[in-house]
């Protein structure tokens, strides 16, 4: 599903090289998705990689280097695909590498438990090139559900080397790489088992191949093109047209050729498309042959478990109950766990502040210079560090396992009526998914999507999501407002918040989904088929390291180089007077009629402004504004924050408000151009802007008025 | 074949099984339907519903996969 590559939030460059160093093996690497691709990836290459995109496209491109045997080697992550026919940009760019050329070698990874889908793709990659290592991998899985598969007999079969292995504890990848070193080096010759088409295709091909010889790059099997001109694949492939072995279409001899082949299958009654399925199902009846000779079962019904499991998440009674009770117990755990390492952060921090400000006043530097350092960087940078880091540390991990585990797809399948309802597509409800750890992430996750105009809804609706920068927003309003004067079982009533927020923010998804599908996205949901992989065991210490690595330390890495001249920024805004108030108030005072309308107030409405380059900052940004005001209070914990905010008129009304604004405003700096990269227009970028906006501005107009003409506070 | 036999795949109930012996979709549809490895002749198992319905999870070849009514109207079984 592509998921994997993009989770990491690691936002991808333009380009990507192609041409290594002299010396360098190329190797592709190609798989389905869900099995294991990235972690067979990951093992082999280790922190030696490279994200990018491919050239021109919105496909993540990520390439890593590795040593074996004193050779370097590049190693060429192709998006996962169930195959090569190009119906997608996926299994586009994977085909056009392939068949390029450049790589020395392709490994297929293939799933143990579900053999017979992934030899496809295997068979397909087999008729581009000779060189191909099949590495079969979650062994320790087909173990589990004692699946026995008979790797010598199947290389064999196949005519190629196959190698075992479970990349997640590293097993079998020596003996990979051994593997690949062999084929990429011309020491194993390989003799890929063709597949056969029936005596009209297959004369066809006879009259073909020699038209096709001495025109065609001598890389890509000619038999191979022969068949890609038979089932006319290039008419449609505006790209093909790069590729080096194109030419062969000037041939006379070889349109003389293709006019009589056509002829030819005319009569056998294959038309182009016919022709097709007949392609198909010769492959995927070789893949079930080849599979029942290989594959030993001892259980009849080795998926029971799984089946078991589902039966209760995603049954009709209890899918979605569960489903809201996972998210809860998750946040549960994120608010409770955070609360402790939260405190002592922040003495630590504002006792660093303390010996600041000290070491300022000894060295008898002037006061503005310890305003823009100590109270203005220094101060926001502790708030974010102590506020955001814990239930990041937390949250995200208990995020990677529930991903790891395989419930995600679960959730897509649970929600995807509604989906259709708003007429979405039904991967809409995993880039959601993806957009709670990161907008911008979840925006690139919308790459899964083929459609551009489901895309679209998707990447405009993705910052209904509240992302990871949000969640201490509202976990803190949360806990201080409303669960706050509940007294005990504080931590439990703030999870049940934040769910609804999150549910709201569903909710939101659709509604807008809907309305975008009805105005100016008009259409109806393009067909798609969701796979709801096998559950596997999580990894545990791959997940906290992986989540830890790639997401906690980029987001807060991201927050903190934000936060530093925001803090600034808005020291200086709070200190520089103008007449009698400075310009911060100034503009708290121009936005204050228009906040008060929803439910917010001036400063409130300015802390959102300034904290467009990252949500993390608002609640600081506001706590400064407020203090510069007059206050000066030790800002430790969060019964500070309240009183703070208390002494500001604030009341529940203006907490739930903030919160709803929060949910609901334009995406951070960071999501605005990732929507600009990958829409490539300026135009939806805006648009997403302003619906996120105008969403946030009636929910909060609309609940305010309501509950004071209510008279509810 | 007698076509009356014919049931599209999304009348099926869970717990049961077809057996595929006509794809009605066409074009891009149709392919990634191929490439599921929904041939003629391939058993499919009913396994359950989506909790918001419509959406119904089947067994393919060992792998499970989610369509919707619209992609399974298309797909012709006979009831095993």
């Amino acid at each position: 599903m592509g998921l994997k590559q993009v989770s990491g939030g690691r936002i991808a460059g333009e380009t990507y090289r192609t041409n290594s160093p002299d010396g360098d093996l190329m190797i592709a690497l190609a798989g389905n998705p869900n099995t294991g691709k990235s972690t067979v990836f990951n093992s082999l290459t280790g922190l030696k990689q490279h994200t990018g995109n491919w050239p021109g496209k919105t496909v993540t491109n990520a390439q890593g280097m590795y040593i074996h045997q004193h050779q370097r080697f590049v190693l060429i992550d192709l998006p996962g695909t169930y195959s090569l026919f190009a119906n997608s940009v996926d299994e586009e760019v994977a085909r056009d590498f392939i068949c390029s050329g450049e790589p020395r070698a392709t490994v297929v990874v293939a799933d143990a438990t579900c053999l017979e889908r992934n030899l496809n793709l295997v068979l397909q990659v087999m008729e581009i090139t000779d060189h191909v290592v099949l590495c079969v991998n979650l062994l320790d899985e087909a173990k589990r559900k004692k699946i026995q598969v008979d790797l010598p007999a199947l290389s064999k079969i196949l005519g190629i080397p196959v190698i075992g292995t479970s990349a997640r504890d590293g097993a079998g990848l020596d003996a990979l790489k051994d593997a690949v070193y062999q084929v990429a080096m011309g020491e194993i010759q390989t003799a890929p088992l063709k597949i056969r088409y029936g005596s009209a295709v297959e004369e066809c091909l006879n009259l073909l191949e020699p038209a096709v010889k001495g025109i065609a790059d001598k890389n890509v099997n000619r038999r191979w093109v022969a068949l890609r001109l038979l089932d006319g694949d290039w008419d449609a492939e505006a790209s093909l047209a790069q590729l080096p072995f194109f030419r062969i279409r000037k041939s006379k001899e070889l349109s003389d050729a293709l006019a009589l082949a056509d002829q030819m299958l005319l009569e056998d009654h294959l038309d182009r498309d016919s022709l097709r399925d007949h392609i198909v199902t010769c492959i995927v009846s070789q893949a079930e042959e080849i599979t029942q000779r290989v594959l030993r079962c001892e259980k009849q019904n080795y998926n029971d478990l799984d089946r078991r499991i589902d039966s209760v998440l995603t049954s009709r009674i209890w899918g979605i109950p569960v489903m809201m009770a996972l998210l809860g117990l998750v946040f549960w755990i994120t608010i409770k766990g955070a609360n402790y390492p939260s405190q002592i952060l922040g003495t630590g921090l504002f006792w660093g502040q303390e010996r600041l400000t000290q070491l300022f006043l000894s060295a008898g530097w002037p006061d503005w210079l310890h305003g823009v350092f100590v109270l203005g960087m220094y101060r926001t940078l502790a708030w974010v560090i102590s506020v955001m880091l814990p239930p990041m540390a937390i949250f995200f991990p208990l995020f990677t396992l529930l991903e790891d585990l395989g419930y995600l797809p679960r959730i897509a399948f649970n929600l995807d009526n509604y989906f259709k309802k708003a007429c979405a597509h039904g991967k809409q409800a995993l880039t959601m998914c993806m957009g709670f750890g990161c907008n911008a992430a979840g925006v690139i996750s919308c790459r899964i999507i083929d459609s551009p105009r489901e895309r679209l809804i998707s990447i405009i609706t993705n910052n209904y999501a509240p992302c990871n920068g949000r969640f201490p927003t509202l976990i803190a309003l949360a806990t201080v407002f409303i669960a706050g004067e509940l007294g005990s079982h504080q931590s439990v009533i703030a999870s049940l918040i934040i769910l609804a927020a999150i549910v709201t923010g569903v909710i939101i998804t659709l509604i807008v989904s809907k309305l975008l599908s009805k105005t100016i996205l008009k259409g109806i949901p393009s067909s798609f088929a969701l796979e709801l992989p096998p559950y596997r065991k999580p990894q545990i210490g791959r997940i906290i390291v992986r989540s830890l690595y790639d997401r906690t330390l980029f987001v807060l890495a991201r927050a903190i180089i934000v936060a530093v001249p925001a803090g600034m920024i808005t020291w200086v805004f709070a200190n520089i007077h103008v007449g009698d108030l400075s310009i911060l108030q100034h503009g708290a005072n121009l936005l204050g009629p228009f906040g008060r309308l929803l439910g917010l107030d001036g400063f409130i409405l300015m802390a959102f402004i300034l904290g467009l380059p990252a949500n993390e900052i608002v609640i600081p940004i506001l706590v400064m504004s407020y203090m510069s005001a007059g206050q000066m209070i030790e800002l430790d914990n969060l019964q500070a924050l309240r009183e703070l905010f208390l002494a500001n008129g604030w009341t529940w009304l203006t907490a739930v408000c903030t919160m709803l604004f929060c949910l609901n405003h334009y995406p951070c700096g960071t999501t605005l151009m990732t929507i600009k990269k990958e829409t490539q227009s300026i135009k939806w970028t805006l648009i997403t802007f302003a619906i996120t906006t105008a969403t946030g501005i009636i929910l909060c107009f609309a609940v305010a008025q309501s509950v004071r003409l209510l008279g509810l506070v | 074949m007698d076509m009356d036999r014919l049931i599209p795949l999304h009348r099926l109930i869970p717990g049961t099984c077809g057996k595929v012996s006509q794809l009605t979709a066409n074009g891009n549809t149709r392919r990634r339907m191929l490439d599921l490895g929904l041939i003629c002749g391939t058993r499919v198992e009913v396994l359950q519903k989506s909790p918001s319905g419509d959406t119904v999870a089947y067994e393919i070849r060992g792998a499970v996969i989610a369509l919707r009514s619209e992609e399974a109207s298309q797909i012709l079984v006979e009831l095993l």
